[in-house]
């Protein structure tokens, strides 16, 4: 049935949500990604990048031998241009993050998540993979692509915000409502941070995120300085400086540059208030479900004092109506939460780390920059000692200009080259930023619409016993 | 500024001989003028039809002066209309006056639901006043519906006259003595056990039905912003995103309306019914309390006579007294017997009527979401 699986989540593009009436339960949100995406371009030069060590310390890779078996994978090399058409070849994966558990005890335990893995992708080594990963491992695999890829354009989807006061709540053995709604605002969004990751063809290749996803063990990421939202703001920060001393080149190319930052700058602010809308919104929707409740209570109560028997009975039933449409209000704000809510703070999360990636490039001229007026300098050296009859000296003069101008080269290569990948990173995310709106807000409105559906089911049940007052 | 509403007639009117009913209010900057209009076909009005503008403040004088007659110690006094509540309309009213920026739609909408909820309680006190044998023939009543004058100068005499005395009474001291009494009659016996506890009950209900709606109202709101700030995104986006997102932005707007109406159908239904009665029960509480201060006043004239006659002295005098404290103890229980009998009948009925609109009117709020998001679900998709 692992056909039917593939073809129908490779028709599918569903964010799938499944209640439960009993309280305590966990939602469980399923996203399921079925549409290729772009293959990144593996000449030679980018290859580099991707399987060099990089500044990732701590891991020693488990299985080289993993990487060359699948030379297959980086044979194949599709030239890339700017409008390209979406490859619908095989990009099939599913992940899952489920069943949380707890570990320890006191300040020092922690949640342990499962990390279930379907896929027909060559790449993996086994079609179906699971694996027990916590907290930190998510945000150490996110440290580690960020310090790889950031520099080089790519967007590299932000790890889950770290929590404090929801972790504490949680090892302190708080068995309440807020520590369960917690366990699974976490998984969730862990959930679809694993899904964004591997839906970048550069990520989903990189042994880092398939060393996460396949291995048993994975060693402890100790320094979990994690690229978190705050995180890419003080890199932002100090890309800073770099602007201020750059000599802008106006060209086309840097006014699409220009345009499209002043358009983040935009959609940032937008979706702040947005998001802030619908938090308002989950928060009320919440509000709205315990008064219900209350006033079910309220009127149950009053129906025991009434003492005329038809009444008193019609009052008990109008109690059970405003009962279950509490539930409803519940599941609604649920909805309102991990369709739209959720969605709507990783985007936010997102722009930040679309920001960071423009500032990269920033960083990048302003060392292209440098690297020129040093050169300048070299040559400007060399010239004096011409005339100086220093021979040695000369010749260090010279070597040094052809190290610059080698620098300078390098420069300019990886200028341009991060320019076209934010180019293309940027273009596959707008594609995607409008698919997941669309999508989600489908999904949302039809949670609306079940919501109302039942509620007319309600009322209309109890429309009969108004009646037979009498 | 002026705002017209048409009421939302709940209709006490079984009688066509004094019909009653508020077709409009005006707001006017912090006044709340109401036309009340009555057709009749009882020969002591001098026409058969009237339309006056009477202010809340000539309901209460209305409802005083019949508090505070004797006469009617035997009856339910239907309670009074609570002060139409504006306070922040009315600044904003107050505001526009002054020649300031206009109302938003939202801000409409609240003063819109307001009226309605004040046009509705304030008719109900009337039509309560003209179905019932006694107050229909009440001389104030009269007045009230056919002087074609302001009434504030008689207003402002009656204060002088009774100055409130009676109602702080019977406020202070009703669940005591109530509850003190010793009951002979079952029927009283029940009667007091039975609103001592509806009474408490119906306060928390109310109470609890009004958070409820807020919070219905906040979802509403909601909505709005939701709307708004999908506007916002929709400036900036490329074309055919942005016609997307104005969609959406679009249904959201729509929602709201559903939500907000759905919201005052509800409260207008349900809260405002649990309110009237929570005042209508203590109405009862305080017939029943009158009743026992003609009780204990019976009693002490026994007393006061038992005294008399072992000193031989106002004997005439003692007997006339217990001999009149018994009549209208008498005549108390008997006609508060009828109107506590009455009361529930209508108090059921009420219930019936409001849970029965009420029902239908969700049901009716939910169908028209339910078309609306299927439709834009429609559209959406296909775009």
């Amino acid at each position: 049935s692992n056909d039917a699986e593939n073809t129908a989540a490779h028709h599918r593009n569903t964010l799938q949500f499944n209640t439960y009436s009993h309280r305590k339960q966990l939602f469980s949100v399923c996203v399921t990604l079925s549409e290729a995406t772009e293959e990144v371009s593996l000449d030679s030069p980018e290859r580099q990048p991707i399987l060099s060590d990089g500044p990732s310390p701590v891991i020693t890779p488990v299985t080289p031998v993993m990487i060359s078996s699948r030379a297959d994978v980086f044979d194949r090399s599709p030239d890339q241009d700017e409008d390209e058409e979406e490859n619908r070849d095989t990009f099939d994966i599913q992940i899952s993050v489920s069943d949380p558990e707890k570990v320890g005890d006191g300040m020092n335990a922690y949640m342990v998540y499962k990390v279930l893995t379907k896929t027909s992708l060559s790449i993996f080594s086994r079609d179906e993979v699971c694996v027990k990963r916590r907290f930190s491992d998510f945000l150490g695999l996110h440290s580690k692509l960020a310090s790889k890829y950031m520099h080089m354009g790519y967007i590299v989807p932000p790890a889950p915000e770290k929590s404090i006061v929801g972790m504490t709540k949680v090892k302190v053995g708080k068995e309440d409502l807020s520590s369960v709604e917690f366990v699974e605002k976490r998984r969730s969004a862990l959930e679809r941070y694993l899904l964004r990751t591997v839906k970048h063809p550069a990520l989903l290749k990189d042994p880092d995120v398939l060393q996460f996803l396949e291995s048993s063990e994975l060693p402890r990421a100790v320094s979990t300085q994690a690229l978190s939202g705050a995180g890419i703001l003080r890199m932002v920060n100090k890309a800073a400086d770099a602007v201020n001393k750059m000599t802008i080149k106006m060209n086309e190319s840097d006014a699409w540059f220009e345009e499209k930052q002043q358009q983040f700058e935009n959609l940032d602010v937008q979706l702040r208030k947005l998001h802030a809308s619908v938090e308002s919104l989950v928060c009320h929707r919440k509000e709205l479900s315990v008064n219900t409740a209350s006033f079910a209570k309220s009127a149950a109560m009053l129906g025991n004092s009434e003492d005329h028997t038809a009444l008193s009975r019609a009052l008990s039933q109008l109690a059970e109506v405003e009962e279950k449409i509490d539930q409803l209000h519940q599941d609604q704000a649920c909805a309102d939460f991990y369709l739209i809510s959720e969605l709507l703070g990783d985007y936010v999360r997102l722009i930040t780390a679309v920001k960071g990636v423009f500032d990269q490039r920033m960083k990048t001229w302003a060392k292209c920059q440098d690297a020129q007026v040093m050169l300048q300098r070299k040559r400007e050296a060399e010239a004096k000692l011409q005339h100086a009859n220093k021979p040695d000296k000369l010749q260090q003069a010279k070597d040094e200009i052809r190290e610059w101008e080698g620098k300078v080269q390098q420069g300019e290569r990886d200028f341009e080259q991060i320019s076209k990948n934010i180019r293309r990173e940027v273009g596959r995310f707008e594609k995607d930023r409008v698919k997941d709106f669309r999508v989600v807000i489908i999904k949302y409105l039809e949670s609306l619409v079940h919501t109302q559906q039942q509620m007319i089911k309600y009322w209309e049940a109890f429309l009969p016993e108004a009646k037979a007052i009498a | 500024m002026q705002l017209l509403v048409h009421s939302v007639s709940v209709d006490l009117n079984n009688d066509a001989s004094l019909v009653i009913d508020i077709p409009d209010a005006l707001c006017e900057r912090d006044k709340v003028k109401f036309t009340v209009h009555t057709k009749t076909t009882l020969s002591s009005f001098q026409k058969p039809e009237y339309s006056v503008q009477r202010q809340h403040e000539d309901f209460i004088w209305l409802h005083d002066t019949i508090v505070e007659t004797e006469e009617y110690a035997g009856l339910i006094i239907p309670p009074a209309p609570p002060k139409p509540d504006f306070e922040g309309p009315r600044e904003k009213m107050h505001k526009l006056g002054e020649g300031e920026s206009s109302m938003t739609k939202e801000e409409y909408a609240k003063m819109k639901q307001e009226l309605e909820k004040t046009v509705q309680v304030h008719e109900v006190f009337l039509q309560r006043l003209s179905s019932h044998p006694m107050f229909r023939k009440d001389r104030n009543f009269q007045i009230f519906l056919e002087y074609d004058q302001d009434l504030t100068v008689r207003r402002k005499n009656a204060k002088e006259m009774f100055g409130g005395f009676f109602k702080n009474m019977v406020k202070s001291a009703d669940e005591v003595l109530i509850s003190g009494v010793k009951e002979v009659d079952e029927f009283f016996e029940q009667e007091k056990n039975f609103l001592l506890d509806y009474s408490s009950k119906i306060k928390d209900a109310t109470a609890k039905a009004e958070k409820m709606t807020r919070s219905h109202k906040n979802v509403a709101d909601d909505y709005n912003h939701i709307s708004g700030a999908l506007n916002n995104t929709a400036a900036d986006n490329n074309t055919a995103f942005k016609k997307h997102l104005e969609k959406c932005a679009e249904v959201f707007e729509k929602l709201r309306k559903v939500e907000d109406r759905m919201a005052s159908d509800q409260e207008l239904k349900l809260t405002e019914l649990l309110r009237y009665y929570t005042r209508d029960i203590q109405a009862a509480k305080d017939l029943l309390y009158r009743r026992a201060r003609a009780l204990a006043d019976y009693e002490n004239s026994n007393k006061a006579l038992d005294k008399a006659r072992l000193k031989g002295k106002d004997v005439a005098q003692a007997e006339e007294n217990q001999k009149q404290c018994l009549q209208k103890f008498d005549k108390l229980s008997e006609s508060g017997k009828k109107e506590l009998t009455s009361f529930k009948a209508r108090r059921v009925v009420a219930f019936r009527k409001n849970l029965i609109e009420m029902t239908e009117l969700e049901i009716k709020h939910a169908k028209n979401s339910v078309s609306l998001l299927q439709g834009s679900i429609e559209i959406l998709k296909s775009n």
